[in-house]
């Protein structure tokens, strides 16, 4: 029946005006969050290439491609790039703009124009970013410890530093508005235990968003003051403590990392359903666990300190509260598992992202608890041990899930169908690339190799080659979808307002969506994951 | 949902909320100067919640606002922040002064 | 579109036809100024936040330095800081009173008491300016000639048992040299604090400052009715938390030890 090129027939948020203007002065948030992708994925290249740098340089155990200096500012430049300007707006700014007010059934967010806003600073925070770049880049480690981010540097660390305190208020605003649009825009009958879990995700991550960013925007402004006006405030030798300033940071800093990773719980959790054709099991306790893992995230981050000079005592006070963090995450994996559990589960790339989240979020969970182990965490601190265990859950759970909502919402977004075959493909590759860059890294560094080294001791280096290798692999992975989601813009089949007979109120709109929405408030009477009363979808073959 | 424009505050409760925070103000300016010992500091911190909270609750609608989420939003924000000394003080007050007490790493060390 | 539920009760058509401010994206005048007013209230929160993280280190180095941040803080000028935080209130009464005049659709008086407002703002910062300079002039400002020992901004005399410089140290030149050095970095701790508190303080108003001359004007231009006067009312929010911030910052930099002696 649907086999009209529907995106070219009706009026869309993509052909309901045309010109760079209608872009730049847009406040459709669905036309904001592609602002963001394009602007997200441009980074990620950034990121991307000074990963690549790393591991071209550690082939070999000796510093031959990179001094030292610019090893420093590679690792720096790939950390921040990473965490700020793609990993913490990725999906928030990209899927939950897009998505949420139609998940709700509103028109748009609360506050549209500061949605624009909020691109906006985001984008000028990224161009002060990139001027610090290419003028001579900034060596501090992402963390910008003092004192030597605040006196021996000789890096644009004030430059890095403004651009990422702007950055943040872009954050901020993004979270101002989610919150705010899920209290009062919420369609009549859109009961707080009918939202869709994305929904329940991204509040959390908004309450996170909101208290916590503050705190490192005045942290950075501190060290701006200090290394400006010589203050002395983290200095040792001036009476200062260095440590009051990794409180400060850290504060911030771990919560973000439920930042990064609660969105991309927030699509696997519409993804398990969808194609394990069942409700989610324990949907309350899902829900919950969003705000769980937002609230005990925040009491938690002394844990990246145990070796800094912090008293024993509070080690053991945030070693504690560290294993408490990882019950709320492990009920959304038992959850998740529980859905498909009987369900009739089909292998679409979506899922196959699915499953590679839980088993790698998985592994990087449960590494994360060898590290807030304090007796451990001596042993393997700042080794890359930590490497291994932040890129499992940052790469391995978070990209992933991203990539996962880009296939699952791509035709909701674009029309179109991407290629079935390419994605589970890419999908795999990305699989296979991702472990044999990063798992080779626990054992690295349980042997004890340090990180942000640029050389190593020759015993280390076929585990780096493996690692390397691996890079190769994933960035072939991470650079199909591009091409064939491109692709499929011009060539991709026309897609269903449904073509995953999902449930969720996006998926009664047209593919893509009007402007506005919604024609008519809808008005909800179901439960949010209805599938017992959903059609199979038209099973997902190969010749797509 | 329109509290707000319902409940206009009379104008002579403003003006007594502004002769309390003033006297508050005069009055916490002047304790200081009197020799209370530790209380001082408790005096003063909480002569300023009370101020605070007058202005909070009158000259920012709390008292008559029926919307849930302001308040929710306030002991929100305090108790986060809260969160953020009280743990950072659970460090500081068992080391002392920017002295290098035994840090969880010298532990070891010096048990080894 | 009749048969379901809306938050208001007037049609959707015809309020959005009626009242010009409501955006399209708002069922009803009442969820908008909900809305807006949600969202200010979390900004005030994140603005808690932030500032927060100043007290705390304020909070640290205060537990550390106790005698240096006392001598540090009787260098403020009490008066002059009492005085500024009674500015401050006034101001916050006269914000209070435009936002009632606008409720009961007083135009005159909303601007006579915005323009009041925008007055005692504009004196608190003219009074910290004053007061900022004061500090210059005593070398109290880091990195400016910064110095407390001797000079025009001396904080030994008169408070060497405070500052533990007893007999024994003034006779030693070794030991009185070493508190001394001591004395100049932990005091510049608290003047570092201090004028990064005051300063993002100030910022804040002059934020604040640049909002009320908008909102002035808007009012002056009838703009605010008992119907609709949304965004003076989160102006207002945003002018009171820059106040009770100040309720705080005064105590806790001017207070700190005001007892004759010690």
């Amino acid at each position: 029946m649907a086999t009209l090129a529907v995106s070219e027939e009706r009026k869309n948020y993509l052909n309901a005006e045309y010109g760079i203007r209608s872009w730049l002065f847009t406040t459709d948030h669905k036309r904001i969050a592609l602002l963001y992708l394009l602007s997200i994925t441009a980074f990620f290249f950034i990121g991307g290439f000074a990963a690549l740098l790393i591991r071209l340089e550690l082939l070999t155990p000796a510093g031959d491609l990179l001094t030292a200096d610019a090893y420093n500012k590679a690792f720096t430049m790939h950390g921040q790039v990473m965490v700020f300007f793609f990993l913490i707006p990725s999906i928030p700014a990209v899927l939950g703009n897009f998505l949420i007010p139609m998940m709700i059934g509103a028109k748009d967010l609360a506050f549209p124009r500061i949605n624009l806003i909020s691109w906006y600073i985001y984008i000028i925070a990224g161009i002060l970013y990139i001027h610090c770049l290419v003028t001579g880049g900034v060596d501090t480690g992402w963390t910008f410890y003092p004192t030597f981010s605040t006196e021996f540097s000789n890096t644009k660390v004030i430059e890095a530093g403004l651009a990422i305190f702007i950055s943040g208020f872009s954050s901020i605003l993004t979270g101002l508005n989610f919150v705010v649009t899920v209290h009062r825009m919420r369609a009549p009958g859109m009961t707080w235990s009918r939202l869709p879990l994305f929904v329940w995700s991204h509040y959390a991550t908004s309450i996170i968003m909101l208290l916590g960013t503050p705190v490192i925007a005045i942290t950075l402004v501190l060290v701006v003051l200090e290394r400006a006006l010589n203050l002395g405030i983290f200095d040792p030798t001036r009476g200062g403590d260095p440590v009051l300033f990794q409180h400060l940071f850290w504060f911030y800093s771990h919560p973000a990392v439920y930042i990064m990773i609660l969105p991309s719980m927030a699509v696997i959790s519409e993804i398990v359903p969808c194609f394990s054709r069942k409700r989610v099991f324990g949907y309350s306790f899902v829900a919950i666990s969003s705000i769980a893992i937002a609230a005990i995230g925040f009491v938690v981050w002394a844990h990246h300190m145990f070796v800094a000079g912090i008293s024993l005592y509070s080690a053991l006070v945030f070693s504690f509260l560290s294993f408490l963090v990882a019950v709320p995450s492990a009920v959304k994996v038992f959850n998740w598992t529980a859905t498909m559990y009987k369900g009739s589960v089909s292998f679409s790339t979506p899922m196959l992202y699915a499953f590679g989240f839980i088993g790698l979020f998985t592994i990087g969970g449960l590494t994360g608890l060898f590290l807030a182990t304090l007796g451990v965490d001596v042993h393997v601190h700042d080794t890359y041990f930590v490497i291994a265990h932040f890129h499992y859950v940052m790469v391995g759970g978070a990209v992933m899930g991203y990539l996962g909502g880009m296939h699952f919402w791509w035709p909701k977004i674009s029309g179109k169908m991407y290629p079935e075959g390419w994605g589970r493909l890419a999908a795999l590759i990305v699989f296979i690339g991702f472990n044999l860059t990063f798992f080779p890294q626990f054992i690295l560094g349980y042997l004890g190799m340090p990180r942000r080294y640029w050389q190593y001791p020759p015993e280390y280096q076929v585990l780096n080659v493996l690692s390397t290798a691996g890079a190769t692999i994933l960035a072939v992975g991470y650079l199909l979808p591009m091409v064939y989601l491109l692709w499929s813009l011009r060539y991709g089949k026309p897609a269903d307002d449904n073509p995953w007979k999902a449930t969720g109120l996006e998926w009664t709109t047209s593919s893509p969506p009007p402007t506005f929405n919604f024609d008519e408030t809808p008005v909800v009477t179901q439960e949010a994951y209805d599938y017992e009363n959903m059609p199979l979808p038209e099973e997902v073959t190969l010749e797509r | 949902m329109s509290e707000e424009t319902h409940h206009i505050v009379s104008a002579k409760l403003y003006w007594l909320i502004w002769f309390i925070l003033i006297v508050c103000t005069v009055l916490t300016a002047w304790i200081a100067t009197v020799d209370l010992g530790k209380f001082n500091t408790v005096v003063a911190l909480s002569i300023a919640t009370f101020k605070a909270s007058v202005v909070v609750l009158i000259f920012m609608h709390v008292k008559y606002t029926s919307e849930k989420m302001t308040k929710a939003i306030l002991m929100a924000a305090i108790f986060w922040l809260l969160i953020l000394l009280v743990l950072s003080l659970t460090d500081y007050s068992s080391r002392t002064e920017g002295m290098l007490l035994p840090a969880a790493s010298d532990v070891s060390a010096r048990l080894a | 579109m009749s048969d379901s539920p809306l938050v208001s009760d007037a049609p959707l058509d015809v309020e959005h036809h009626d009242r010009p401010e409501l955006r399209h994206h708002f069922a009803a005048v009442d969820q908008q100024r909900n809305a807006a007013s949600l969202g200010m209230w979390w900004f005030l929160g994140t603005e808690i936040m932030f500032f927060g993280g100043m007290f705390c280190a304020y909070l640290i180095y205060r537990r550390w330095y106790f005698p240096e941040f006392a001598v540090a803080s009787r260098s403020l000028d009490l008066k002059v800081g009492t005085f500024n935080t009674v500015v401050l209130i006034c101001s916050s009464l006269t914000v209070a009173m435009s936002v009632r005049a606008a409720q009961l659709g007083q135009r005159k008086l909303q601007v006579k008491m915005l323009l009041l407002t925008l007055l005692f703002g504009l004196s608190f910062l003219g009074i910290k300016t004053y007061e900022w300079g004061k500090k210059y002039e005593e070398h109290h400002i880091p990195t400016f000639d910064y110095n407390v020992i001797g000079g025009e901004g001396d904080l030994i005399k008169g408070n060497e048992e405070l500052l533990g410089i007893t007999t024994e140290v003034k006779n030693d030149p070794v030991k009185l040299r070493a508190r001394e050095a001591e004395i100049q970095q932990h005091t510049k701790i608290f003047y570092s604090l201090y004028f990064a508190l005051t300063g993002m303080h100030a910022i804040h108003m002059i934020i604040g400052v640049g909002i009320f001359i908008v909102i002035t004007w808007m009012a002056h231009k009838g703009r605010f009715t008992p119907e609709y006067h949304t965004p003076l009312e989160i102006a207002g929010l945003y002018w009171h938390f820059v106040d009770i911030v100040w309720i705080y910052l005064f105590p806790l930099l001017y207070l700190i030890d005001r007892r004759p002696g010690a």
